[in-house]
């Protein structure tokens, strides 16, 4: 399926519902249940090493463009879990456990070509790693669950794959005094009682970092179970007296728990603006209708 | 009479010594460091961002537009009032305090008129920095910054401002005060804050800004190889992208720049070299050692005749010196220059290279070229003198065939100067018009009357219905 096929299967008329994986699909409440499911392109259509970017559909799955990185040694800023769609974890806009090293996956959409509530195929953004041209646009459809355009296709920046990952647990050890002894970890995660870090790099690098981190660490195959009832976005200096069960992303401030979390007030002027917003790009509101950006 | 009770409502509002109408202040705040020019109502100098909303609202209630302005060194006309509006010039650089920096939450909150490089200074003990560096990074300022959605060399590796910004509280169109974003992790709802950073004054006037600091790095590597050719150059450039190295910085000055350079700053740069690379690589130490080495065999192996590695810091800030100065140096040379900003895609810069010199020899026109050559992001640089006869006419037609031929090869119009008024009617090389109208609406949404900055950035007629009108010869 091309772009245009896609954009007349969006239309300009009645209710639409973007779907990609369904990995994260109670974000933003339900879906209208008299909304047309629509699903976006998918596969790679152009990667160039050299280029570090790579053109794909946005119905692709994360873990499909990973691979086709991975043979030029190479991968991507987004979480890659099971079945999670490039569209999908980029309208939804929930940056993976690597964020603290990586980014935020806000930053890795070059180019969106999406499709406009009147059916048409608009591009924002360009394909090349740094652009001001005009308005950014891929910046405000990066967590907007398709409310504003529905993805289609995307340029993203890529990023070399570090030589060497490991992942490091430390029980009892101070979550935040592990950050400054730290230069640049790719994770680093607290469940309250127990300390993960994400070592990457230059192997001798890992091995001094672990050094620095003292004895207490000790190298474990991964992160520990995530939590995926809630998300709750807190200030990083905001992660130290938390209640309950959780697993917060220290120096990020997002804590995973298992309860789901309640909505956020927003200013009345964010409000306002956020109304605005919507109704300029979706008057009608046709845009997966129902769900609420969190 | 209206003119006079504008005037006279600014300067009750602020007060009588910082709301300016001579003639020195209205020519002075009616150009940038571009080559347009422009002329403003009258020129304020807000100190709070209740200041800021009083000039915005007085503005407001007489009919008249708003131009905020920073340093004024953007290169793209943004800044520059159109005299035909006669707007309020609002000036932020008297609003130039740090108000707070958090060191454990490696945050920072400015006032916009705070210059870029005084932030990274006041940091620099707490081993923190402001990661973006444009080449103006001594005068611009941060709210300037965040406007244009500056780069800079290190942008390369750190991203550009956008990266670095969490927060901006904003002065919109209508007078009021919004906080876009937050130092939360997801703040709520759409991504206003980074639909606002790079709006050029579009949408309203940030106030404060709460930017991020980034960690010095433990380890640094300074390289400077030198090429008998650009094409071996750009060959290298592309050569260490495609080995996985990621440089903070990979910078290209060709012979004619590195000629003026080095007499004027005399960092030991190799005078007969068709084109130099300066290359940096951080971060851990054994990391840092493994690129430097991977660049120096990428280098030799595109044909370098030498690969110097800076042996300590002076020396490094002696080559960044030289990097840094370049338009310094071509003051020298010629009292005008006009530098360009676009990029291509870096497996490109070789053709586009070729064709930017040669638009320049058709035109007779000197040209140089020092830019971004790890994000493909070049920066021709015209030196002229505008007193000749015609020369501008000159430049201009140069520039025009530069941007396409950009363009051509699958570039776009800017990679960190914006667009403002000199690149406003090339945005239809790059979008179509349901782009353009699409990004219209983006902008009537934060300034539904349009009286924000007008007529920069989007060309008339973006808008379904727009009938915005350019008058005639109102720039240049």
């Amino acid at each position: 399926m091309d772009l245009a096929a896609f954009a007349e299967e969006v239309g300009a008329k009645d209710p639409v519902v973007p779907v990609g994986g369904r990995t994260q699909w109670t974000v933003g409440g339900p879906a209208a249940a008299d909304g047309r499911e629509v699903r976006a392109p998918s596969g790679v259509v152009e990667f160039t090493p050299a280029e570090m970017t790579a053109r794909v559909g946005a119905g692709t799955t994360v873990t499909e463009l990973d691979a086709a990185l991975a043979e030029a040694g190479q991968t991507v800023a987004l979480p890659a879990w099971p079945d999670a769609t490039v569209g999908g974890v980029l309208s939804v806009g929930h940056s993976g456990l690597r964020r603290l090293g990586w980014g935020p996956v806000r930053n890795t959409l070059l180019e969106a070509r999406y499709v406009s509530a009147e059916g048409t195929v608009v591009k924002a953004g360009g394909p090349v790693v740094k652009n001001v041209t005009g308005y950014d646009l891929c910046r405000l459809l990066v967590g907007s669950l398709g409310t504003v355009g529905i993805l289609a296709e995307v340029v993203v920046r890529t990023r070399p794959l570090p030589a060497v990952s490991r992942w490091f647990a430390g029980p009892g050890a101070d979550p935040f005094a592990t950050r400054h002894a730290l230069h640049a970890p790719s994770s680093l995660l607290w469940d309250g009682t127990t300390v993960w870090v994400l070592l990457e790099g230059h192997g001798a690098d890992v091995d001094q970092e672990h050094a620095r981190m003292g004895a207490v660490f000790t190298e474990v195959d991964g992160p520990p179970p995530i939590p995926t009832g809630g998300r709750e976005s807190r200030r990083p200096s905001e992660l130290r007296d938390l209640d309950g069960v959780f697993v917060a992303e220290i120096g990020v401030g997002t804590v995973h728990r298992h309860e789901a979390v309640p909505p956020r007030e927003v200013t009345a002027s964010i409000a306002e603006l956020q109304r605005r917003v919507k109704a300029v790009f979706d008057p009608t509101g046709r845009l997966n209708p129902g769900r609420q950006v969190p | 009479m209206k003119a006079n009770s504008l005037v006279a409502d600014l300067a009750e509002a602020l007060s009588p010594d910082r709301v300016k109408t001579g003639e020195l202040e209205l020519g002075l705040y009616g150009r940038d460091a571009s080559v347009l020019e422009g002329r403003p109502g009258v020129v304020c100098f807000p100190l709070t961002t209740v200041e800021v909303q009083s000039c915005v609202q007085i503005a407001g209630a007489h009919g008249r537009a708003v131009v905020p302005r920073g340093s004024g060194t953007g290169l793209a006309g943004g800044a520059v009032p159109l005299a035909e509006l006669e707007p309020v010039v609002i000036v932020t650089t008297k609003m130039n305090q740090i108000l707070e920096v958090d060191a454990e939450e490696r945050v920072a909150w400015v006032e916009p008129g705070v210059l870029n490089l005084d932030l990274s200074r006041a940091v620099a003990a707490l081993g923190l920095h402001f990661a973006p560096d444009p080449s103006s990074q001594q005068s611009c300022s941060i709210g300037g910054n965040v406007a244009t959605n500056s780069g800079g060399p290190h942008c390369l590796l750190y991203g550009v401002t956008t990266a670095h910004v969490l927060a901006v509280e904003v002065v919109l169109a209508d007078g009021s005060v919004a906080i876009l974003g937050g130092l939360d992790a997801d703040p709520a709802g759409y991504d206003l804050r980074g639909a606002f950073v790079g709006s050029e004054g579009t949408m309203g006037i940030a106030t404060r800004i709460a930017v991020r600091l980034t960690p010095v790095p433990p380890a640094v590597r300074t390289l400077l190889a030198d090429f008998t050719s650009v094409e071996d150059a750009a060959a290298t450039v592309s050569g260490i992208i495609a080995a996985g190295i990621v440089p903070a910085a990979l910078e290209m000055m060709d012979a004619e720049i590195t000629r003026a350079v080095e007499a004027y700053v005399h960092a030991g740069f190799p005078e007969d070299a068709a084109a130099v690379l300066l290359i940096e690589v951080d971060g851990l130490p054994d990391g840092v050692e493994a690129a430097a080495t991977s660049v120096t065999e990428v280098a030799l192996a595109n044909g370098a005749r030498t690969v110097r590695v800076a042996a300590d810091a002076a020396e490094r800030a002696l080559l960044w010196k030289g990097r840094k100065s370049a338009f310094g140096a071509i003051a020298r040379i010629a009292p005008n220059y006009y530098l360009h900003d676009a990029v291509v895609p870096r497996t490109r810069l070789v053709e586009v290279l070729r064709q930017v010199y040669a638009i320049a020899a058709r035109y007779e026109l000197r040209m140089m070229n020092v830019f971004h050559a790890g994000d493909g992001n070049l920066h021709p640089l015209i030196v002229f003198d505008r007193r000749e006869p015609g020369v501008m006419d000159r430049v201009l037609a140069a520039g025009a065939e530069i941007i396409e031929a950009c363009v051509a090869a699958g570039g776009v119009l800017s990679g960190e100067h914006g667009i403002g008024l000199e690149k406003r009617d090339f945005m239809h090389l790059v979008f179509s018009p349901d782009d353009l109208d699409a990004q219209a609406r983006l902008r009537a949404a934060f300034d539904p009357a349009g009286v924000c900055n007008p007529q920069k950035i989007l060309p008339a007629g973006s808008r379904c219905g727009d009938v915005q009108q350019l008058p005639e010869g109102a720039w240049i």
